[in-house]
């Protein structure tokens, strides 16, 4: 909400001037231990990526790579307290320390990058879409000459769709509501042509919101790349040494065929890479600041990244959505883990 | 101190200007110790808040300053009322922002006072009927938050009307959908700028002909009717062009592809927006200008009663002139509440200026700046409400002699 909204700017200024700079230097993990919990930045509700059940409990792509972050830290995914944000809330609440990690769709772009945060590993690789009603009979973006556009604001979305349409010449019409659902309601109410998002929001939206799902198409016109990845502040080098191989180390769990199911046999696995991944052998997590079975811990809460992926978006959930690009590279995707060793 | 304690100590003090001593007993040094003592502790927090703002932003690597109201904005606004595009900077698009928030809010304004002036009447009517519906109307609105309304009357819009293939169209060239409210628009014709100049020019004809009336009446007692003139001057005269010009083009909405183009757009957003605020608004100067009307003494009622005045007459020239000083100041109030609240635009896709400066805030990281602005923009809009609000109250309170 709005008044929310502005409360949260207004309180990111009143704390960028309050607060005295030994605050915001000290490393996020010693903070994070000490208040013995996790505050993760999600999604105020996204199906697949962060999104409260009726019981209030989050579930999502997102929300389990926080998970596997706070079992590395913390040994318990119950010690987290997720702080739903709005696509313009996000950015500055990560700054002004109210949460520790943004795991909330959040595009990896230069501009954010230097503004103080730190871009962890992609955890999906996602495009920005468009969705018409087949009504319309439009089969391709091309065909949106004077379209009206509802968006949400505070993305990267606005910029591309602006872009977008200059490029190609054709002229729109954006309407600009800051709450995901109402955007999706004025979608759905007829009072847009276009819902634009990200491809994979927008397959939530369709399988979550509408009330016929087969009604809506996705254009095949991909605006742009968007690399949905974790955020942290900048500078604080040990906290992102640990989210970034908290990720990697899922991935390569992945390719490692190590499961949430199979994990404690694998501690047994011949394979040495597989030992020193689970800290059966070795101890890799002195160097980052945690034990030995941190990827344990992360792989036994989460699963791998495959799992993570088909459990929450895969083509057995309401989303359906392909591994695509975010295949592993062994199957021609993109997600690769530098060694773990 | 007593009296004689004082005369004791003016007589012991040396005579002239070296009466004044520098010491802490005196008490003008006192005062002076005092405001500068103030005025240092306030520089001092405001001198720590801005440069730990500074250090801080510095720190997260955050760019500060204003520099970027000269780069290109990249978005587009839905609706603008001049020219704005993506190429435009963001100074532009804040100066989009600013004209809409102050076309809602002047609109609402003069809507919100009309209504609000017959709901205040209603409820003071002898009409049971009128008084208790007006009545309700006010213990109903003014007692739900505005931003429910706001999501009611945008719901309604969007949910309740047609999509534009299937637009109502109550009279030719104008279509009600979901879209908005189109209608058609004088295209561009150098026919519509004589129209314009000769619509102003018979305002003011008018106006100087009301004053001459006026002094005229005051003189003589006799009136003349202003109906015709201003009728004539302000319709008939823009009207006399147009027929002589041999009719102006006019812009007629059309269904191209799945949109409207062409012709004027009353949007969805700036409606439920506008409706919001107005009956919101009006019920709270409903209830002032029931309070004025009846801070006004009975007996100036009965006075011109006895006069022969007719009922329409008594309210207009005795009571409302009279009940304007009571009603004036708290109206103010209304009016700048009226602005402030335009900015809950952000929740129904209104490009209000909080709306702009946000996207502005989340696109360039700059948030400090972005509030500064948004707080910058209000307090001027506001000020000058006020200031003229302040200006016509002088000129109505009672002139004492």
């Amino acid at each position: 909400m709005s008044i929310r909204l502005r409360g949260a700017v207004a309180l990111a200024a009143a704390y960028l001037a309050f607060t005295a700079a030994p605050a915001l230097a000290g490393p996020t993990l010693d903070a994070v231990k000490s208040k013995g919990q996790l505050t993760c930045g999600v999604n105020t509700g996204l199906p697949g990526f962060s999104n409260p059940d009726s019981q209030g409990k989050w579930t999502g792509l997102d929300v389990d790579i926080c998970k596997a972050i706070a079992a590395v830290v913390l040994n318990d995914v119950n010690k987290i307290r997720y702080t739903p944000l709005s696509a313009q809330q996000r950015l500055t609440a990560l700054q002004s320390g109210e949460i520790d990690i943004l795991t909330r769709n959040t595009t990896w772009s230069l501009t954010r990058d230097a503004q103080g945060l730190d871009f962890a590993p992609v955890v999906y690789y996602d495009g920005q879409g468009l969705m018409v009603a087949k009504s319309l009979g439009v089969t391709s973006a091309k065909q949106l000459d004077g379209a009206t556009v509802c968006v949400q604001p505070g993305t990267t979305t606005e910029l591309n769709l602006a872009d977008w349409f200059r490029a190609h010449n054709l002229t729109f019409k954006p309407v600009v509501i800051e709450a995901l659902d109402e955007v999706n309601a004025a979608f759905f109410a007829g009072r847009c042509d276009v819902l634009t998002t990200d491809i994979s929001g927008l397959a939530g939206v369709r399988a979550s919101v509408a009330s016929n799902p087969d009604d809506f198409i996705i254009l095949p016109e991909v605006m742009s790349k968007e690399p949905l990845a974790p955020v942290i502040r900048h500078g604080d080098n040990q906290w992102r040494d640990i989210v970034t191989w908290t990720i990697y180390a899922l991935i390569e769990a992945e390719e490692k065929g190590i499961t949430q199911a199979n994990v404690d046999a694998k501690l047994k696995d011949a394979d040495p890479s597989v030992q020193r991944l689970l800290g059966a052998q070795g101890d890799l997590g002195t160097g980052l600041g945690v034990d030995k079975a941190w990827a344990y811990r992360a792989i036994k809460a989460v699963g791998n990244y495959g799992e993570i992926f088909e459990r929450n978006i895969g083509k057995k959930t309401p989303l359906k959505l392909d591994r695509g690009l975010n295949a592993l590279w062994t199957n021609g995707g993109l997600m690769y883990a530098p060694p773990v060793r | 101190m007593t009296d004689r304690q004082a005369t004791a100590k003016v007589a012991a003090a040396p005579p002239g200007p070296a009466a004044f001593h520098l010491s802490i007993n005196n008490p003008t040094v006192r005062a002076i110790l005092a405001q500068l003592g103030v005025g240092l502790a306030v520089a001092l927090v405001a001198w720590y808040l801005v440069g730990n703002t500074m250090d801080n932003l510095a720190r997260l690597s955050i760019a500060s300053g204003f520099g970027f109201l000269d780069r290109q904005a990249g978005f587009q606004i839905g609706e603008t009322l001049i020219e704005f595009g993506p190429q435009d900077l963001y100074s532009e698009a804040f100066l989009v922002g600013i004209l809409n928030t102050l076309k809602v809010s002047g609109v609402g304004i003069l809507l919100a006072t009309i209504l609000g002036v017959v709901l205040g009447i209603a409820r003071l009517s002898s009409n049971w009927l009128v008084a208790r519906i007006a009545a309700f109307y006010v213990e109903t609105v003014r007692n739900i938050p505005l931003l429910l309304q706001l999501f009611l009357w945008y719901g309604l819009l969007t949910e309740g009307l047609p999509g534009p293939r299937q637009a109502f169209e109550p009279l030719p060239g104008v279509f009600l959908s979901n879209r908005g409210l189109k209608l058609p628009a004088p295209a561009d014709d150098p026919i519509w700028a004589w129209v314009a100049a000769l619509f102003g020019l018979g305002v003011i004809l008018t106006l100087v002909i009301a004053g001459w009336n006026a002094k005229r009446q005051a003189a003589t007692g006799k009136r003349l009717s202003m109906l015709p003139f201003g009728l004539g001057l302000i319709v008939g005269l823009p009207l006399l062009a147009l027929l002589a010009g041999g009719g102006g083009a006019i812009d007629v909405p059309v269904l191209q592809g799945f949109n409207f183009r062409g012709g004027m757009t009353l949007s969805p957003e700036f409606a439920a927006l506008l409706f919001g605020l107005v009956i919101y608004t009006a019920a709270f100067i409903g209830e002032i200008v029931r309070s004025g009307i009846l801070a006004v003494p009975r007996g100036q009622t009965e006075a011109a009663t006895a006069l022969g005045l007719t009922r329409g007459q008594l309210l207009r020239l005795v009571v409302l002139p009279q009940a304007l000083r009571v009603i004036i100041p708290p109206t103010t109030n209304q009016y700048l509440n009226l602005t402030k609240n335009s900015s809950l635009a952000v929740t129904i896709g209104y490009p209000d200026f909080v709306s702009i400066a946000n996207t502005t805030i989340n696109q360039t990281g700059q948030a400090v700046e972005g509030v500064l602005s948004i707080m910058a923009a209000y307090l001027v809009i506001s000020l000058s409400l006020s200031f003229l609000m302040n200006w016509y109250n002088s000129r109505v309170a009672l002139v004492e002699r």
